[in-house]
């Protein structure tokens, strides 16, 4: 055994059946890099680097914040304003000080991520946005390694490993073959804010994890070319089959120079309607006597908007409320600007498409962190 | 001729039900008409057919008793 790792410490799972020293062996040549230290990310890095895979990558220029806490139990209170990368990687250094850990403090794009990528053996998504998904999809297929899939909404949760040859000569699947084409924003109901139970990304975390290690150690029957879907209200689980669709290929880039080119942030996000205002132009019309402000969130969603005066009226009763108004605007918002959409559409055909109606793109969360940032500077 | 639907994620919010069953139809073809009658909103949500444990891209002939899932993409981490 290589005398540089602590028979110790890896002691309970050298001893498994087919894993072994030769498996704690390959755990610690490993080079994985996860993108994402949050929900799915924190818990893939824990077992990970517990387990001895020598070099981890961790991707995120996330802060740590006080809602991340109920799903990021990796973070403590005192983490808050933190950044993610370099956090994660001084607890999991004090975990286990044998692992390397490679910090990108920044967001993947396609100008950066095959550089990132290229170094390490399995690409873990723990990304939280169908614009890094498909970015690590398809930058996985041009450097060829594997991808250990991850993702939530609500209560269930989707695991699968992409892009891995198995030797049975049967292609390889990739996310494309599941999903094409990236949905539009109004093809993925309600607002990204839907809400996920906390243990949740734990668990599909720590099955990603799981993959990982299957992967790389060689034990086991590893998520190849399926999916699984696990739903953690009724603990029932669904695994199908995915087959390599000849249409995909036409849809990932074919070069480097070509991949460089995308912007995957524009592909992923429904052309612009013209009833969305940017937060620029939100805060004239917020300064603005003639025009009248609508939250159209459920009464209970947080956080409370207590910077401008508005009217509540969700969009589940907008449909049924008059809304009688002399106002030379109407602004409405919601979470992230994908109901308050909706609501403006709703309400400019209602008054025949002659009345100003905007949404707010991205939502009151955007607008709220873009003036605590723009506070901070 | 009847066949079991099972539907997850958000689709859930739409059918109300995680499971249906739905008779008279004979493909997927068939099968997401009706759905799409039953419930329009889903006519406007992205998901893949799944006949059998098998992600389908085409229309399908479907038997008694098969079992459907609906998959919508999830994008949270």
């Amino acid at each position: 055994m290589n005398s540089k790792f602590s028979y110790e410490r890896y002691s309970r799972q050298t001893l498994l059946k087919g894993f072994g020293e030769a498996g704690q062996e390959k755990l610690l040549r490993a080079k994985v890099l996860v993108i994402g230290a949050g929900g799915l990310g924190c818990p893939v890095l824990q077992y990970l680097a517990a387990a001895g895979v020598g070099t981890l990558g961790i991707v995120d220029n996330d802060t740590v914040s006080l809602s991340n806490l109920h799903r990021q139990p990796l973070y403590s209170t005192t983490d808050i304003g933190l950044f993610k990368s370099e956090t994660a990687a001084k607890k999991l250094g004090e975990l286990n000080p044998d692992i390397r850990f490679n910090i990108y403090n920044e967001r993947l794009t396609s100008a950066n991520a095959l550089e990132i990528l290229a170094p390490f053996d399995i690409i873990v998504d723990g990304s939280d946005n169908f614009a890094t998904r498909y970015l690590v999809n398809d930058a996985c297929i041009l450097l060829d390694k594997p991808l250990v899939y991850g993702a939530v909404s609500q209560f269930e949760g989707q695991i699968a490993i992409f892009n891995f040859h198995s030797s049975n000569n049967i292609p390889a699947v990739n996310y494309r073959d599941l999903f094409p084409q990236p949905p539009k924003e109004n093809e993925v109901l309600n607002c990204a804010e839907a809400g996920v139970l906390g243990v949740l990304p734990g668990i599909i975390g720590t099955m990603q994890a799981n993959e990982t290690i299957k992967l790389i150690t060689g034990i086991g029957k590893p998520l190849i070319n399926s999916l699984l879907t696990f739903n953690a209200l009724n603990n029932q689980s669904y695994e199908i089959n995915l087959h390599a669709n000849p249409i995909t290929r036409s849809l990932i880039p074919a070069t480097k120079e070509d991949f460089e080119s995308m912007n995957y942030e524009c592909v992923c996000s429904a052309e612009r309607s013209p009833r969305e205002i940017d937060i620029a132009r939100f805060d004239e019309l917020i300064a603005s006597s003639d025009t009248i402000l609508i939250d159209v969130r459920e009464p209970n969603e947080l956080p409370v908007v207590t910077e401008f005066k508005h009217d509540r009226v969700p969009l589940s009763i907008l449909k049924q409320a008059l809304i009688e108004t002399d106002a030379g605007a109407i602004v409405v918002f919601c979470q992230s600007g994908k109901r308050s959409l909706e609501a403006a559409e709703y309400l400019f055909e209602l008054n025949n498409k002659t009345r100003n109606v905007y949404s707010l793109r991205g939502g009151i969360l955007q607008w709220k962190q873009y003036h605590q940032k723009k506070e901070t500077v | 001729m009847a066949v079991n639907i099972i539907i997850f994620g958000q689709l859930t919010d739409i059918t109300g039900e995680q499971n249906l069953v739905v008779s008279d139809v004979n493909d997927t073809d068939q099968l997401i008409t009706k759905l799409n009658k039953m419930f329009p909103a889903i006519a406007g949500a992205k998901f893949v057919i799944a006949v059998n444990k098998q992600v389908i891209s085409e229309n399908t002939i479907l038997n008694n008793n098969s079992t459907i899932a609906l998959l919508p993409p999830f994008s949270g981490g």
